[in-house]
């Protein structure tokens, strides 16, 4: 029995039943992660320590008979922009090397208190500012089914970590596909859920009205679970929705029939022809279980790119004035007075994409430009929220392709910034639109070297049960392995 | 192009950046082909639409508010662990204000 291979139901089982212990699965993954990770480098961050004594917890509550969590003796590992207190958090960036987390983020806090082990901080792309972690101020991180390409991105640690079984479940962040990206280059399920479903106190601020903190698993299940964990109002987070939580469990394992879904006709244009294909068989497959399948058109999704990138990057050089070496993290000694210190600060400690996105945000909030580029895209992003809106009217579910292309080499985008943010082209809408979306795998390219594919399904404002129940039926129905 | 060397330079002064000359040569061309880009969106007629500046959502009332009530944070100590020069519980920065001689 591979203790790193399992599902979180399955391994928990296997700890309260004290067939193994939580101490037995922690070092399992470490020793797993020694030899992985030098090829990988999935984690910024170890804690051996804390992670060997979390789950000595867990076994001696197991040991006494007292009630566990549902999360009990879980590794997980949690992306570096979420704080986890006493731990580094760099958010990847050189100007955040040193800083350590003086709280623990409510989505950590809760996982700890449903018997989660974290085993350490994963890699991302600078303030999660990318689509393949390769914007990473330390090192870029490996796609672990084909070693010269990307993992995704930002949260593209988190993703390679679970797809190389070195953590059962992991968190992410998603601002405009930094989740569901990645988890279709890496094959695992990767959600997020409806803005304001998850509480982002602890998160470090990128893009304040898109961030969002989202659980990767290698089943529906087992996202549905560490979702579930995390879910629910935080009076920490003023944005965080006073909603009540469903059971996402207990609505899996259902049939899906009469379910309505929408595939846009808008998502199918200029997309590989190898992801069509698997796409357009994922959605033969939901067809097959019942669903009713209906063209959907969604008008604006061509202005998307567009509308996302100038918002995020107006709310991120807004977000990250913060960083002027006065109160925390790096401050260079290259100054005679205060406005060097903060100009000589931010320049050592910035990679080139995080002052690229500063400055384009600066731009669009200057005085002059404001109304031109910031408000205009403001307005965009209400008809591109009203036609989701609209077309849930009909609809209940809608699918497209999760990334127009699976997962390219190392370096292949770096030189043309335009072209790397193409590949969040089928993301960012729901990011805009504060819609709940999952990535589930639906097979393989046919030509070597059989890359993942990812399919995203979409749901209304808080229905991220029937997003999970219908992306589980999938999974059951052999959607993730389809050839 | 639309966007010149002087462009760069006054939005990184704004933004607080050092950029080297070379830098702004590098950068110049990709901020205007991305802001070129980004004029798309002067395709649509948006004289009558609302800007959206928050995801909303019909929710039974806005749970922002809380009650202002005085409650323990950090204390001095762990507030100014991560400073990069804290001194007799402050934090440090270079003179402000010239001394009168």
């Amino acid at each position: 029995m591979n203790l790193t291979e399992l599902t979180i139901d399955s391994l928990r089982e296997l700890i309260v039943q004290r067939k193994v212990s939580a101490s037995e699965v922690v070092r399992a993954h470490f020793e797993l992660i020694e030899k992985r990770d030098k090829e990988v480098r999935a984690y910024l961050q170890l804690c051996p320590e804390l992670a060997l004594e979390q789950a000595a917890k867990i076994d001696r509550q197991i040991a006494a008979g007292d009630p566990v969590g549902v999360l009990a003796g879980i590794p997980v590992a949690i992306k570096d922009v979420i704080l986890t207190r006493g731990m580094r958090n760099t958010c990847a960036s050189k100007i955040l090397g040193n800083y350590v987390a003086p709280y623990n983020a409510p989505a950590v806090e809760r996982l700890e208190a449903a018997g989660a082990v974290i085993l350490g901080k994963t890699n991302c792309d600078e303030f999660a500012m990318g689509s393949s972690t390769e914007n990473s101020g330390f090192f870029p991180t490996h796609n672990p089914h084909d070693l010269t390409r990307v993992p995704g991105g930002s949260s593209g640690g988190s993703a390679a970590a679970v797809a190389a079984d070195m953590a059962v479940a992991s968190l992410g962040s998603d601002t405009g596909g930094s989740i569901r990206q990645p988890a279709a280059f890496c094959g695992l399920a990767g959600m997020m859920g409806t803005y304001g479903r998850v509480s982002r106190y602890g998160l470090v601020a990128f893009a304040s009205s898109l961030d969002h903190i989202g659980p990767f698993g290698r089943t529906v299940r087992d996202v549905a679970r560490v979702l579930q964990v995390i879910a629910g109002r935080d009076p920490h987070d003023s944005t965080s929705a006073d909603v009540p939580v469903e059971d996402y469990v207990a609505g899996l394992d259902q049939n899906v029939r009469g379910i309505k879904v929408g595939v846009p006709g808008e998502y199918f244009k200029g997309l590989s022809p190898e992801t069509g294909d698997n796409v357009q068989k994922g959605i033969d497959l939901l067809a097959k279980l019942g669903c009713d399948i209906v063209p959907i058109s969604l008008p604006h999704t061509d202005y998307a790119i567009a509308c996302y990138y100038i918002i995020c990057t107006a709310e991120a050089s807004s977000n990250l004035a913060r960083y002027d070496g006065v109160r925390y993290g790096f401050r260079s000694s290259e100054h005679t007075d205060l406005q060097e210190m903060y100009k000589q600060t931010r320049y050592g400690g910035f990679g080139a994409e995080v002052k690229r996105r500063i400055m384009l945000g600066t731009y669009v909030l200057s005085s002059g430009y404001y109304d031109a580029y910031y408000l205009k895209a403001q307005k965009v992003r209400t008809l591109i929220t009203r036609d989701f809106l609209e077309a849930f009217d009909d609809v209940d579910i809608i699918v497209t392709p999760t990334s127009p292309i699976p997962a390219f080499k190392l370096g292949e985008r770096m030189d043309d910034p335009w072209q790397m943010y193409l590949a969040d082209i089928y993301t960012v809408t729901a990011s805009l639109a504060g819609i709940p979306g999952i990535s589930v795998p639906c097979g393989k390219t046919k030509a070597e070297p059989h890359l993942p594919v990812g399919m995203q399904l979409l749901a209304r404002h808080f229905d991220e049960a029937r997003l999970l129940r219908v992306a589980d039926a999938f999974e059951r129905a052999g959607g993730f392995e389809l050839a | 192009m639309a966007l010149e060397e002087k462009d760069v330079r006054y939005v990184a002064e704004l933004a607080h950046l050092e950029l080297t000359p070379d830098e702004v040569k590098k950068f110049l061309p990709q901020l205007d082909s991305i802001l070129q880009h980004m004029q798309k969106l002067n395709e649509l007629d948006t004289s009558q639409v609302e800007p959206m500046a928050q995801v909303t959502y019909p929710a039974a009332a806005n749970p922002s508010l809380r009650e202002d009530q005085p409650k323990k944070t950090f204390d001095q100590d762990e507030a100014l662990a991560n400073a990069p020069d804290p001194r007799a519980g402050f934090f440090r920065i270079p003179r402000v204000i010239e001394k009168e001689e």
